[in-house]
């Protein structure tokens, strides 16, 4: 009887294979203010028609409580993957409410913000133990050495999750993807502006490829 | 500033290194960690610096370790042997600054008093 219910499990596995569409659940990670929502943002725009995920700004820590969409379908290098997306709030190891107070903010607005960043920050590392994949976004125009980027890449090797680097902001003229490409060697790259949508459907045939 | 062996952290739990270093940082210490933390001890310790930070007390830690090297050994992946954390350097958010940093130099800036 083992042995039927065995071979039962195997063969209904095997035929969900063939027949079942690839599902990940992906996380969006980086530092504050590397594009991650702007990407999110885009990618549920192109895929899903939904116009309305998550607020972007130029004050670091828009984003301070982690949104999914669920069921994204991307079609491209000849396959079909379906996505749970999921920005996460942007990690740091320092918070301080001056730095919100610069970009206009109340004092009480800022240290408003700063409680609900931390938590935040939180929050984005409890995902780390619910993914199947991480999109790493990095500012091509930033130094790539952070310690943000250091941490997630360490934990995706240590956990063998399959990890894609995204350096955004390619539309401002200092960008430098070279920079990061040398950082983080081992690890795959697309180069892209979420913001200009310039080589996304690159991005999308990394997706499939790598999450697939 | 305090350097803690790798044979004195090789002893601790995680929680024992993590608790260890947020209390020297809080007092305004420096702490250089001769064999590192592993990624996940890393992760929790940016997890408890956030349930830390208070407003005007502390603003949380600045942190800096080499990024990974590329791959263990094949020695390394057939005995299971994890790769080991490499030299960390952690202090208060307010008083270190990273000037430069790459794969075999970290440069940083120390504040010391007021």
């Amino acid at each position: 009887m083992g042995f039927i219910s065995s071979f039962k499990d195997s063969l209904g596995a095997w035929i969900k294979s063939i027949f079942k569409k690839k599902r990940a659940k992906i996380g969006i990670y980086g530092p504050p203010n590397a594009g991650k929502t702007t990407l999110a943002k885009r990618i549920v725009h192109d895929w899903s028609g939904d116009d309305d995920f998550g607020n972007v700004s130029h004050i670091p820590h828009e984003t301070r409580r982690a949104m999914r969409k669920e069921g994204v379908v991307i079609n491209a290098n000849g396959s079909s993957i379906e996505l749970d997306i999921v920005d996460t709030p942007g990690m740091a190891t320092k918070i301080d409410f001056k730095e919100f107070m610069a970009f206009g903010l109340s004092e009480a607005e800022s240290k408003k913000r700063a409680k609900e960043a931390t938590e935040g920050v939180i929050e984005a590392i409890k995902w780390l133990d619910d993914l199947d994949g991480v999109l790493l976004v990095m500012d091509s125009t930033e130094d790539p050495y952070t310690q943000v980027n250091v941490t997630v890449i360490g934990n995706m090797e240590a956990r063998k999750l399959p990890l894609l680097i995204v350096a955004n902001k390619m539309d401002l003229p200092n960008a430098s993807p070279a920079r990061i490409k040398a950082a983080f060697p081992q690890h795959a790259m697309v180069q892209i502006s979420a913001l200009e949508g310039s080589n996304i459907d690159d991005l999308y045939k990394a997706i499939a490829i790598n999450f697939g | 500033m305090d350097l803690i062996s790798g044979e004195k952290l090789e002893k601790m739990t995680s929680m024992e290194k993590i608790r260890l270093i947020l209390d020297k940082v809080k007092t305004g210490r420096i702490v250089v960690l001769e064999s590192g933390l592993t990624p996940d001890e890393e992760v929790r310790l940016i997890e408890m610096t956030m349930t830390e930070i208070r407003v005007d007390e502390f603003s949380g830690i600045e942190i800096e370790s080499y990024p990974s090297k590329k791959e263990g050994s094949f020695f390394d992946k057939i005995f299971g042997r994890s790769i080991k954390g490499r030299m960390t350097v952690i202090g208060p958010a307010n008083q270190i600054r990273t000037i430069e940093k790459d794969k075999y130099q970290i440069s940083t800036k120390v504040s010391v008093g007021d």
